[in-house]
């Protein structure tokens, strides 16, 4: 472990816990409401740490509440791609033939399609909420992961042991998710590392642009949104929650290039 | 060659029908019609003009009728008529496109004439400190959230320092200036766009370059130009950048999707009058035609970007033969 991964480890660690415990860590009520001109719009104090929003809510603690936003749809979101790409890819590099050539037509398509008015498209119109939002960036942001478990499937189905596997007798099924797949794990694990970053950051995008997670509920998208609005007034609505979206995602891609230093040394870049 | 170009551009059409069947589809699925959107919390709407609206836009029809009779229509480049204001559909994309072809390829220059050149000099002077702050501002160009960025330059660059504007293409008076005030007023209203738009392009192409040019530098090529003799800036230019710069241009292609994805975010923060934003709103307008033909046009042009990056490539690669593919 090199000192980036350990600083990104740190950070998401924090993260975490502050998601998991957010009733605990949280100074206010994120959902309180306090309409007094003296308590809105107020700018990070002893009492509020980031400050008050628009609507006199504690700034701190709708960021501590929308942490459990960005993990949750972060990870759900990737564990679905890495379910959808494995299981495709897997398929596709160990058959080859037309099973291939179908899989891979629809990664191109994925790969042409800009895919953020699909998604924007698809929440619109199937109702903006945090099960819709992990569910579409899920089923978007699969391509990558597909061609890479394809590629690493078609080199190691001509491998001895895949052969003594098959003249045991076992089935493909397994062949291919108890044999092949874990040595094919490596590079799927930084790859997915890397989205569950970009996983954040789409979510993060479509919460600003009201697409998202719907107010009240605070994430980090949203209360940029305020921020957006009081742009002129209030530069604490603007700025925690932005830094909050660039450390964790930043954090993940440094855990992601640590692990590729670590599973696979051939990866590694020149120094 | 010319045989190659005439296959990939065939293959834009059943691209094409898939993305707009799946759209289609997508927005059929969708609880609540335009028609309630439009009329939902009106009582003075009867329910037979809601009837008549639907009727005059096919929303009554079976979605499988109804995509049939937009691939018609679409064969002749006709995409209906907006739900809002009932513009041709077409009209109103073409209104919006020159100033997102505008931004976006404004925005492609300058992330070519500045990404390069730093992943240039990162590559030649490895581990000094320019390449230490530029590895920085790229692992931060990476993860940084570019719709906040754009907020960013609005708060210090707009409305703090007041050096730029923060909306639209310029002001009204636009058609009233002579030639070269307007071009300058028009500048003068990129410069925050671009600069949000090209940022997360700009770090990754940057450290492609980076990556590209230490790769080159270690071939045996180099070594040999080095042991003829032939001067240093002779085998940087010629015998380093030229192959290293040659994986860059398909990269351009990639960056297309990112770019036009981005437009429908950057287009709508900074009020700028494009197609960007106009899908937006169409989305938010439950305006069906609109979406469709923001969506397929969207598509279609990213298509065409990497198809122009494909042939680039085998321009400048005389290697590249398209022909025994496969």
């Amino acid at each position: 472990m090199n000192k980036r991964m350990i600083f990104g480890v740190t950070i998401i660690a924090i993260m975490a816990l502050t998601a998991v415990f957010a009733p605990f860590v949280a100074t206010h009520n994120p959902l309180a409401m306090d309409l007094s001109s003296e308590a809105r719009l107020q700018g990070p104090s002893a009492e509020h740490f980031f400050g008050t929003d628009n609507l006199g809510r504690d700034v701190f603690s709708r960021m501590v509440y929308g942490a459990r936003i960005s993990l949750s749809v972060g990870f759900i979101a990737v564990f679905i791609s890495l379910g959808i790409g494995v299981f495709l890819g897997g398929l596709s590099g160990y058959y080859g033939g037309w099973i291939d050539t179908i899989v891979m037509r629809i990664v191109e398509i994925m790969y042409c399609f800009p895919t953020f008015f699909l998604i924007m498209m698809v929440i619109t119109f199937l109702g903006p909420n945090i099960v819709n939002v992990m569910i579409v960036i899920g089923l978007t942001s699969w391509a990558g992961l597909c061609r890479l478990v394809r590629a690493e499937f078609l080199t190691l189905r001509e491998r001895d042991f895949v052969y003594s596997a098959r003249v045991q007798g076992v089935s493909d099924m397994r062949i291919i998710f108890r044999h092949i797949l874990p040595n094919a794990m490596a590079p799927v694990y930084v790859s997915a590392t890397l989205s569950v970053g970009s996983a954040i950051l789409v979510e993060s995008a479509l919460s600003f642009l009201g697409l998202g997670v719907q107010i009240p509920t605070p994430s980090w998208g949203n209360i940029l949104t305020v921020g957006k609005n009081y742009i002129d007034y209030a530069w604490w609505l603007t700025l925690s929650p932005g830094l909050a979206i660039l450390v964790t995602v930043l954090s993940f891609n440094l855990i992601g290039e640590g692990l590729r230093d670590v599973l696979d040394p051939k990866l590694r870049e020149r120094k | 060659m010319l045989r190659f170009i005439i296959k990939r551009l065939l293959l834009i059409i059943p691209m094409l029908i898939g993305i707009s069947f799946i759209m289609f589809v997508i927005m059929h699925l969708a609880p609540g019609d335009p028609a309630s959107m439009r009329y939902g919390l009106n009582p003075e709407v009867s329910e037979s003009a809601r009837a008549d609206f639907s009727r005059m836009y096919d929303l009554d029809k079976p979605v499988m009728v109804q995509y049939a009779l937009w691939m018609k229509r679409f064969l002749f480049l006709d995409f209906g008529r907006s739900l809002i204001d009932d513009r041709r559909v077409i009209s109103k994309i073409l209104s919006r496109l020159p100033a997102t072809i505008l931004l976006q390829a404004v925005s492609l220059l300058v992330i070519f004439f500045v990404a390069i050149p730093i992943g240039i000099v990162s590559a030649m002077r490895r581990n000094s400190i320019f390449d230490r702050v530029m590895t920085i501002l790229v692992f931060a160009g990476y993860a940084m959230p570019t719709f906040w960025l754009a907020l960013l330059l609005i708060l210090v660059f707009g409305l703090r320092l007041q050096w730029f504007p923060i909306s639209g293409m310029g002001p009204w008076y636009t058609a009233y200036l002579d030639g070269f005030a307007r071009a300058r007023d028009l500048i003068w209203h990129l410069v925050l766009p671009v600069a949000a738009t090209a940022f997360g392009a700009l770090a990754a192409l940057s450290r492609y370059t980076r990556s590209s040019m230490i790769e080159a530098m270690g071939e045996n090529y180099v070594l040999t130009a080095r042991a003829k003799g032939l001067p240093e800036n002779r085998v940087i230019i010629v015998h380093i950048l030229r192959n290293a710069l040659l994986p860059i241009v398909t990269i351009m292609g990639l960056t297309l999707p990112g770019l036009i994805s981005g437009s429908f975010i950057f287009e709508t923060i900074f009020a700028w009058p494009g197609m960007g934003r106009l899908g937006y709103e169409a989305i938010m307008n439950y305006d069906y035609p609109v979406v469709m033909g923001v969506g397929v046009i969207a598509t279609f042009l990213t298509l065409l970007g990497i198809l122009l990056s494909d042939i680039m490539y085998a321009v400048v690669d005389p290697r590249i033969r398209f022909e025994g593919k496969k």
